[in-house]
């Protein structure tokens, strides 16, 4: 029988007249990485803040490993961490004093508490920065303390809330690895985001938000078929050649190619397509310099999902950060 | 699904969750959180400039302003004024406590507080707590600045006992603030108010001069204020007499502020998020 880590039942939030959360269900089982993407003001955050206890529904129910949030939230709060967009540490404290207070405040004595935290600062690189008050921290630092902070009780569940938000390259490319090396520990991770690349690299599953509402929730290859897979761009060296490179895109690959000057662009439906193209290109003795095979972005998920824009908040991302 | 997997999934499922915590867990949790403004203290020592320098000026300032006119000089006037003084300011300080406290439910930290499985009213309580420090701080400087100018209480023992008297009094008028810190939604507007309300609190009082030629109404209103309650019980041990009237009278006012704001206090933290 599967274990569910998180079971939500129509979850509405309502902040006055604007319903952040319009009836959400979501079901994670436990041990997998599942990813909420959406755009700023979808309801990510007043979901998470909801199965973390941090905030009641409105509406609706949810259970994290069969603990009601609302009847049991000590349960639910002992079983799961928690780092959200904003470091949610005391700036004026050392890094050691902050998972110290936080080691102590999960109910470990002393000496665990201290060798728990020495244990994480050390995982995270921050040993050399340990005795610094965090407000001296930079926010590639202060998100490693948080994730350290969300982890000193060995949560089985975790919720990233925008972990790599606001991150450079490669503070994103070292989160990633941090997730991933958690789930190889057994631990269930729901994470918030507003890059589809990132929810493919990471999730099993990934739950599209738009407006509080679940629009599509499945695994991201299936949602990237459903977007019409990938896209193939090249540039024809010699430009007078592109009709005619054009119509040997559109009998490889099925689709209509579009396009200005030198480029093209053709949808694809899977990488190996690509060899065709450049093998027909070749045979006819059509030159090609620069080649890209590039992934549906959020922005075409949202659109074949919704049929707007993912870039604009369609709800209030105000209301959802002032709650 | 792999073997080990499966193995990692009951492991994680079995584990048992934590439930509510009993009332000797919630002190110790409370404590904890009292640590943590013990150590924001100290990282930020500049948090005790007002309950060290407030103490020198008070005193100093109100000994030579007011000693002539009520006793017709410095030296007779200090055994009323530096209990009076220790009071004001330790009231004022625990103004301070709810102004804090505002500013911290606004930092991102108090998320994570809400997410650890503690008591509710844990870093609520935490957080006064660790303002007893400053009340100490404040009633050891009075009382050093008022022996440095010239007091010399007739009981030192009562003078000692009159500064913890203070420093509980002021930790229970601390949850009248701490209300306006709950429920106000900016630090700036919490020191608004609470000002609006520690002004006539601290005037309206024996604290800095005889009550007898106050008009009748304002008299009425000194009598039954507590900070009057509190300054007497003070005077009366530091002075070396008989203080029970007085402290019982002090220490009943410090119970009903706490047994009505602490509840309040408390109901209104929880309900804030």
């Amino acid at each position: 029988m599967t274990e569910w880590a998180i079971r939500a039942e129509g979850l509405v939030k309502t902040f006055g007249t604007h319903r952040a959360l319009d009836g959400v269900d979501l079901t994670v089982p436990a041990g997998t990485v599942q990813a909420v993407l959406g755009p700023n003001g979808a309801g990510k955050t007043t979901a998470v803040r909801i199965l973390s206890t941090l905030m009641r529904p409105t509406g609706g129910s949810a259970r994290v490993f069969g603990y009601d949030v609302v009847d049991s939230p000590t349960e639910v709060r002992s079983l799961i961490g928690l780092t959200g967009q904003y470091a949610s540490l005391d700036e004026m404290l050392t890094a050691t004093e902050n998972l110290h207070i936080f080691a102590r405040l999960h109910g470990q004595g002393r000496r665990a508490a201290r060798t728990r935290s020495a244990e994480l600062l050390e995982r995270f690189s921050l040993t050399d920065a340990a005795r610094r008050p965090v407000s001296t921290f930079s926010g590639g630092m202060r998100r490693r303390l948080d994730i350290a902070a969300s982890l000193l009780a060995n949560p089985p569940l975790l919720f990233l809330d925008e972990p790599t938000t606001g991150l450079d390259p490669r503070t994103r490319a070292d989160m990633w690895t941090t997730v991933r090396e958690l789930v190889a520990e057994g631990c269930t991770v729901l994470l918030t985001t507003q890059y589809l690349e990132e929810a493919d690299q990471l999730a099993d599953r990934v739950a599209v938000i738009d407006r509080g509402r679940v629009v599509a929730d499945d695994t991201s290859a299936a949602l990237k078929r459903s977007v019409g897979g990938l896209t193939l761009q090249l540039e024809v060296l010699d430009a007078s050649r592109r009709d005619e490179a054009s119509r040997l895109l559109a009998r490889v690959s099925g689709h209509t190619p579009t396009g200005d000057g030198d480029r093209l662009s053709v949808r694809i439906a899977s990488g190996s397509v690509t060899s065709d193209a450049v093998l027909a290109l070749r045979e006819h003795g059509i030159d090609i310099g620069e080649m890209t095979v590039a992934q549906p972005s959020m922005d075409d998920v949202f659109f074949a999902l919704t049929g707007e824009s993912g870039t604009e908040a369609s709800g209030s991302e105000r209301e959802e950060a002032a709650a | 699904m792999t073997a080990m997997e499966a193995g990692i999934q009951v492991a994680t499922v079995r584990r048992p969750a934590a439930s509510a915590p009993g009332p000797v867990e919630a002190f110790g949790q409370a404590l904890t959180f009292a640590y943590r403004g013990l150590l924001r203290v100290r990282h930020d020592p500049q948090r005790l400039f007002d309950v060290i320098v407030l103490p020198i000026i008070g005193t100093v300032m109100f000994a030579n302003v007011f000693g002539g006119a009520v006793s017709g000089g410095v030296s007779g006037y200090l055994p009323l004024l530096v209990p009076g003084v220790m009071v004001q300011i330790a009231i004022t300080a625990s103004v301070v406590t709810g102004v804090q406290l505002r500013d911290d439910m606004d930092r991102g930290v108090f998320d994570r507080f809400r997410s650890l499985p503690v008591a509710r009213t844990a870093p609520l309580a935490g957080s006064l707590l660790a303002d007893v420090s400053r009340y100490v701080v404040a009633v050891m400087m009075t009382a050093a600045v008022g022996v440095v100018i010239g007091y010399r209480p007739g009981s030192w023992i009562g003078l000692f006992a009159g500064c913890a008297l203070v420093v509980v009094c002021a930790f229970t008028i601390s949850w009248v603030f701490a209300l306006m810190g709950v429920l106000m939604k900016s630090a700036s507007g919490v020191q608004g108010v609470s000002m609006l309300i520690l002004t006539p609190l601290s005037f309206m009082s024996n604290a800095l001069v005889p009550t007898e030629t106050m008009p009748t109404w304002m008299r009425v209103i000194a009598e039954v204020n507590p900070v009057t309650h509190m300054v007497t019980a003070v005077r009366a041990l530091a002075d070396g007499g008989s203080a029970a009237g007085p402290v019982t009278a002090a220490l009943a006012g410090a119970t009903v502020v706490l047994a009505i704001f602490a509840p309040l206090t408390v109901r209104a933290y929880v309900r804030s998020d």
